[in-house]
């Protein structure tokens, strides 16, 4: 293991080559401009392609291309440019394709600007393009976690042949934190993915298709897929809780808000306030669950978001009633700080 | 006893009110470009072109798309549009059709009317639709930090050519005529008064007229390429700008030390989209 200090937009670069990315494509954007330069810096060196394509359209289409012929392949973005490769995400989800994709967040809609937001969670996490399918999505509250969940995303993407994204936003990219970097993968152990198109001599030629024109085949692919996503719900969430044991405010955060929210729980108990935080590490599949039985026993659940109410959406589902689900969301790119938060928290505890 | 030089006021070289203030956002101002940047004389041009066309300024729109040229439209004191990045030409096709009287204009950057939007530039060119784009060229992505650009000359330093550019770039000119645009004039930032007289020429001529604009980036460009500052640019220009009309538009490569042509390559007419449209209207209603 080594350990540097990187950006996180870097971290995330250099832990898709550790994971044996060999095809990055490519449009400039900010906040995530550094992840980009890293690899026009690294990738031609150690063995994999960059280019900067002509538009995000473009370079997801590459992306669609490189993993039809089998190799761990990646794109980046931040929220306009995710939103233009939405077709290309739901043409690789239909085709069971593995892929990464990368969106670090900024404000919006439209333009928007490049501060933090987290107002693409109903685009990631419920579709985006059109169709029924899913994105495998994890996001990362810190840099050297940034790191951990590239790899698993290739890792789950390959296992499931399911397109999975990183959801950050631009104080994740932009920040300096020191990261363990885990060592590269061995080639030899990503697994063999016999549907590729790799040239069919000496078997029969595979083919890649998202559609079938027929409505009982095209029943059968989506089960397929619908089947794919229930091993998923089944197999794969994944969430930290924080002093949620004996909590009677339970605060729900993701991303750089979990980040922020973990010291709003730690301020709150030096006040004898008993708050926990429970942060989803996937967003999809979401932790229903975890948050379920935490709402047998917690009278409070707060979400706190980067949004005007989007993953509450899911928390609601997932608490039915039990529980009261406050929530406190910021817009436009404005980042409450743990003191706001914090009297926040005051509004819903009794004593 | 020495003899008192005459006290002369110094000449006012940088005045109070930029002299087309009129058509500018002041409370906008100040700009974000960079200095050395191009970018304020080819604004510059562009209205003292209408300024010299004495236009009704109602009848007049500027689109932008996204990046350092795209702010353009933002400091412009007329209806002007900020629009998606690379989807200006789209943008300003629908506000064409749907006022068929107004004077569009779009003024856009190389990265956003030719990567992501070029196949609007080049499906515009061919309808003829009745507009004039002003690409303003700098041969990189100046707003997101300096990526490679279509228009990034080979061996070009970028942010994503850290070893050199080894894609082929655009040569706009040719393209632009090629597509089918019936006015096609290159000038840089040095030409102030052609590129006045080529805007004059483009926004007064009928169908899809272009002029490309040889800028300085100094900040991003310039910097990485080892080029000096936009002053320094400005003498690059001086010494291997060759003017000739008339040329042909396969031969306006822009080589990084060579000379290269600037000038009027195209001037002709053909039938716009809507007229082409209103006949077609026309023969139907006539049976």
């Amino acid at each position: 293991m080594s350990r540097v200090l990187m950006r996180g937009n870097e971290a995330i670069a250099e832990a898709a080559i550790r994971a044996g990315l060999k095809c990055y494509f490519c449009y400039p954007i900010t906040p995530q401009g550094e992840l980009v330069e890293y690899m026009a810096r690294e990738l031609p060196k150690r063995g994999g392609v960059f280019l900067q394509a002509e538009s995000e359209v473009a370079a997801i289409n590459m992306v669609y291309g490189a993993a039809a012929a089998g190799v761990r392949t990646m794109t980046s973005s931040s929220s306009p440019g995710i939103s233009l490769k939405q077709e290309g995400i739901s043409y690789l989800a239909g085709s069971r394709l593995p892929c990464v994709i990368v969106n670090m967040m900024r404000g919006g809609p439209g333009l928007g600007n490049i501060a933090p937001a987290q107002g693409d969670y109903f685009q990631a996490t419920k579709g985006g393009g059109h169709g029924d399918y899913r994105l495998i999505v994890l996001a990362p509250s810190t840099v050297p976690e940034a790191a951990q969940l590239v790899m698993l995303a290739f890792d789950l993407a390959d296992k499931y042949r399911v397109p999975a994204m990183i959801l950050g936003d631009g104080m994740l990219g932009q920040m300096m934190e020191p990261v363990e970097l885990p060592p590269p993968v061995d080639p030899s152990s990503i697994p063999e993915k016999p549907w590729a198109l790799t040239g069919a001599e000496g078997r029969e030629p595979n083919v890649i298709l998202s559609f079938d024109l027929s409505p009982q085949g095209l029943r059968e692919m989506n089960r397929v897929l619908q089947d794919t996503y229930r091993e998923i719900e089944r197999s794969e969430v994944r969430w930290e809780e924080v002093e949620t044991a004996d909590a009677e405010i339970v605060l729900v955060a993701y991303g750089t808000m979990g980040r922020i929210a973990k010291t709003v729980v730690e301020r709150a108990r030096e006040e004898g306030i008993k708050a926990g935080l429970l942060r989803p590490i996937t967003l999809w599949p979401f932790p229903y669950e975890p948050l379920r039985e935490l709402a047998e026993r917690v009278p409070t659940i707060l979400t706190v978001e980067l949004s005007a109410g989007q993953m509450w959406e899911d928390v609601r589902l997932a608490v039915e009633g039990r529980a009261k689900t406050p929530f406190y969301g910021e817009l436009g790119g404005v980042v409450p700080t743990p003191r706001e938060i914090l009297s926040e928290v005051k509004k819903h505890v009794s004593s | 006893m020495p003899v008192k030089p005459k006290e002369k006021p110094a000449p006012e070289l940088t005045p109070a009110r930029h002299p087309m203030e009129k058509f500018l956002r002041t409370d906008r101002i100040p700009h974000i470009w960079c200095a050395g940047c191009g970018l304020g004389t080819a604004v510059s041009c562009l209205l003292f072109a209408l300024d010299e066309l004495a236009w009704d300024l109602d009848s007049v729109a500027v689109v932008s798309g996204i990046g350092c040229t795209g702010r353009v439209a933002g400091y412009l004191k007329l209806d002007s549009y900020h629009t998606t990045h690379g989807r200006a030409i789209p943008f300003a096709t629908g506000l064409k059709l749907a006022k068929p009287d107004l004077k569009v204009v779009v003024f856009s950057g190389d990265g956003d009317l030719f990567a992501i939007g070029g196949n609007h530039f080049i499906h515009a060119a061919r309808r003829n639709l009745d507009m004039t784009v002003i690409c303003v060229n700098n041969f990189n992505y100046g707003m997101t930090g300096g990526q490679v650009g279509p228009t990034t000359p080979i061996e070009g330093r970028t942010t994503t050519t850290p070893f050199g550019n080894f894609e082929h770039p655009f040569n706009l000119v040719y393209l632009a005529a090629s597509a089918g645009a019936t006015y096609v004039a290159r000038w840089t930032t040095l030409h102030a008064r052609r590129l006045q007289h080529a805007i004059v020429e483009a926004l007064t001529r009928k169908g899809f007229t272009f002029v490309e604009v040889i800028s300085p980036c100094p900040t991003n460009y310039g910097r990485r390429n080892k080029l000096g500052e936009g002053l320094d640019e400005m003498r690059y220009y001086a010494e291997h700008a060759v003017i000739r009309h008339g040329a042909d538009p396969k031969e306006a490569e822009i080589v990084p030390g060579e000379d290269f042509l600037i000038g009027k390559f195209v001037d002709t007419e053909k039938p716009t989209y809507l007229e082409m449209y209103q006949a077609k209207v026309a023969q139907l209603r006539g049976g």
